[in-house]
């Protein structure tokens, strides 16, 4: 890679604890530590976050959308996965 | 950092709890608070590893296509349950590693009811129905915990439970309108799965140490005699409406109190199982660090494979 390109990171904020962080988008930095700063700058100038990750972009692993029927169609036919499949009586509570 | 900071810290701590506030892995904690929560959290991952074991013993047998399909998917759930548990108790700072030597050293328990064996089909249906609905009653209020990850863990798993346990209540109703050799079944399932049910919510609030502290952190949202209060009060209905009898001859509704009143419960039991003497302790730890240590090439393998793969890409990039 060329010395003179920052890299691409990937952003990642908390917007309040017992929340996940969320993904939120991307930008350059040189490190990782200019990363947080320029995404702390970026997108939490509104108090939007309590918690930034950063990540930088090469280091995600992406699903192909090209592969999502392999990927993702064998969930679909698995009815019995899910609590409507089974048949209960209307008079049973709590369940 | 002195005493005098480590107290207000704590306060500090206390009070964020106090206010709802959510603990996430980086902020300041007491290593009380660590402690708990590693010893909570992985005993809770272990319980869905373990509870695996009872279950997979009938998947090969299950009656029809439909009911393997659907115990195979309970099963398959229940492993992704301890691997949810597993992750979120690493944020803590203990590896997988460490809790798997606490498993199979013995160190760490996992829930009592899976020393017990499941001899019939219907035990099946007693699970899901019983022992997936006494774990719904515990975890539901751990939703809203004060350790973030394990609060997020637990929302994941609540939601995938609640098939677990409608899957074992269909199997308990088909029996319960079969044959009389199916309906009996069905009975002796109950029978024997409903005191260890009874149990699997914890002593009593008398005999339990840790209720305090972890009423205060969150862990814990009602007593374990309340909750038990509240599973038997939500399934005796659910039994009489298939025709089966709860197995205590003292269950008796308290038209005063609006709930039933129940017969003593064998603690000692409870205890001779806890402290590995129950049916099925040793059987248990064996097939789980059998299925361990067979595993092990296969870790094996895929480590070799991984890194022989960067090997040749590296070797790509550098001709
Ligand atoms: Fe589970
Ligand atoms: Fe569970
Ligand atoms: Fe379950």
């Amino acid at each position: 890679m060329s010395t003179k390109n920052w890299p691409l990171w990937e952003v990642f904020v908390r917007s309040k604890n017992g929340l996940e962080h969320r993904h939120c988008g991307s930008l350059h930095a040189a490190d990782e530590e200019m990363a947080l700063e320029n995404a702390r700058d970026v997108y939490t100038r509104r108090s939007e976050g309590v918690s930034i990750w950063v990540v930088e972009s090469k280091h995600i692993t992406a699903s192909n959308p090209e592969n999502n029927g392999e990927m993702f169609e064998p969930a679909q036919d698995k009815v019995y996965r899910h609590p409507t499949f089974y048949d209960l009586p209307d008079e049973v509570k709590h369940m | 950092m002195s005493e005098e900071q480590i107290k207000n810290l704590e306060a500090q701590f206390e009070a964020r709890i106090a206010r709802d506030e959510k603990i996430e892995p980086k902020d300041w904690m007491p290593e009380k608070y660590r402690k708990t929560h590693i010893r909570q959290m992985s005993q809770h991952a272990h319980s869905e590893i373990v509870g695996m074991l009872p279950e997979g013993n009938w998947i090969t047998r299950a009656p029809s296509l439909r009911r393997k399909v659907a115990l195979l998917a309970k099963v398959q759930d229940e492993a992704g349950h301890g691997l949810y548990l597993y992750s979120a108790t690493e944020t803590l700072g203990i590896s997988r590693e460490e809790m798997y030597e606490q498993l199979h050293t013995g160190k760490a328990k996992y829930s009592s009811i899976f020393n017990y064996p499941t001899i019939t089909w219907a035990d099946m249906g007693a699970i899901g129905w019983l022992v997936d609905g006494a774990a719904i009653i515990n975890q539901v209020p751990l939703c809203n915990t004060s350790y973030g990850p394990y609060a997020r863990a637990m929302i994941r798993v609540c939601k995938e439970e609640s098939f677990h346990q409608r899957q074992g209540y269909e199997i308990m109703i088909k029996l319960a309108n079969g044959t009389p050799e199916q309906k009996e079944m069905a009975q002796d399932a109950l029978n024997r799965w409903w005191w260890p049910s009874l149990m699997m919510l914890g002593p009593t609030d008398a005999e339990s140490i840790h209720t305090a502290q972890s009423m205060k952190w969150k862990l814990k949202r009602k007593s374990n005699d309340d909750l038990r209060q509240q599973f038997i009060d939500q399934t005796v209905p659910q039994a009489e409406l298939i025709g089966l009898t709860i197995p205590d001859p003292d269950l008796k509704w308290n038209e005063e109190r609006q709930s039933y009143d129940f017969g003593e419960i064998d603690w000692d039991e409870f205890w001779q199982v806890v402290k590995g003497h129950g049916p099925m302790n040793k059987e248990r730890m064996k097939a789980r660090v059998n299925a361990w240590e067979e595993g092990e090439w296969v870790r094996d393998a895929a480590m070799a494979h991984a890194s022989k793969k960067q090997r040749t890409s590296l070797e790509k990039e550098v001709s």
